[in-house]
């Protein structure tokens, strides 16, 4: 089973992952992950922005690419867009697989490419003023793990 | 009917808004000089990447719109 979506509204991780883990019942392990937006470093909002044309399918992209690479029962990618506070979810994937490895990996892969390789635009407001996030050297190296 | 020209991300900051129209047909340097001064140079950047109507360019170069395509100016993604 495969779940993407983008979601422009707040969300609840724990009821998400509870209703990916009952769905799953050959799965012997389920790994998730969750972001969410740091109360530190000053920051009072983090805006993702997104290009409707490439952000979903590239996610879903990934989603079927993890899905090849690993044997899972199934994968869930979630992702906000839009205005978020401190403390809110940002993304979360989970993936249910017969034994724990490939839901690791798969989750981490998952991860490292949302990160750095999904159509997001990130901006963070401190002190009042937006500003925008780069990408970091770690982004890259995080990527080239998976070649 | 014109090319809608589409601006992610900082890029939209620079445009004022996140999107505009030039006239089509456009290629490449069109693109370029019907920007201004700081925004043309920050497109220009070798990490800027192109989509026509949802399609990545394999190079900024072969860029050929008509009327009715859109456009999007994508710099790199934020990662963080």
């Amino acid at each position: 089973m495969k779940q993407v979506s983008l979601l422009e509204q707040a969300f609840s991780p724990g009821e998400v992952i509870e209703r990916f883990t009952a769905s799953h019942p050959d799965a012997g392990g389920i790994v998730s992950f969750t972001g969410q937006v740091r109360a530190s470093d000053g920051c009072e909002a983090l805006e993702l922005s997104h290009y409707a044309p490439l952000t979903l399918p590239g996610m879903d992209a990934l989603a079927e690419e993890a899905l090849s690479r690993w044997a899972l029962e199934g994968v869930m990618v979630l992702h906000r867009s839009g205005t978020m506070l401190p403390g809110e979810t940002i993304v979360l994937v989970a993936a249910a697989a017969r034994h724990r490895r490939d839901a690791f990996l798969a989750a981490d892969f998952l991860m490292d490419h949302l990160k750095s390789d999904a159509w997001f635009w990130k901006r963070e407001k401190r002190d009042d003023r937006w500003h925008w996030i780069e990408p970091r050297e770690t982004d890259y190296s995080d990527l080239a793990r998976w070649k | 009917m014109a090319v809608r020209i589409v601006f992610l991300g900082r890029l939209a900051d620079l445009a004022g808004a996140s999107e505009r129209e030039l006239a089509a047909p456009l290629d490449w340097l069109g693109l370029l000089a019907g920007l201004e001064g700081e925004l043309a140079s920050a497109v220009s950047d070798a990490k800027v990447r192109l989509a026509v109507n949802g399609a990545l360019l394999p190079d900024k170069a072969v860029l050929a719109a008509s009327e009715g395509d859109e456009v999007a100016l994508l710099p790199p993604v934020s990662g963080g």
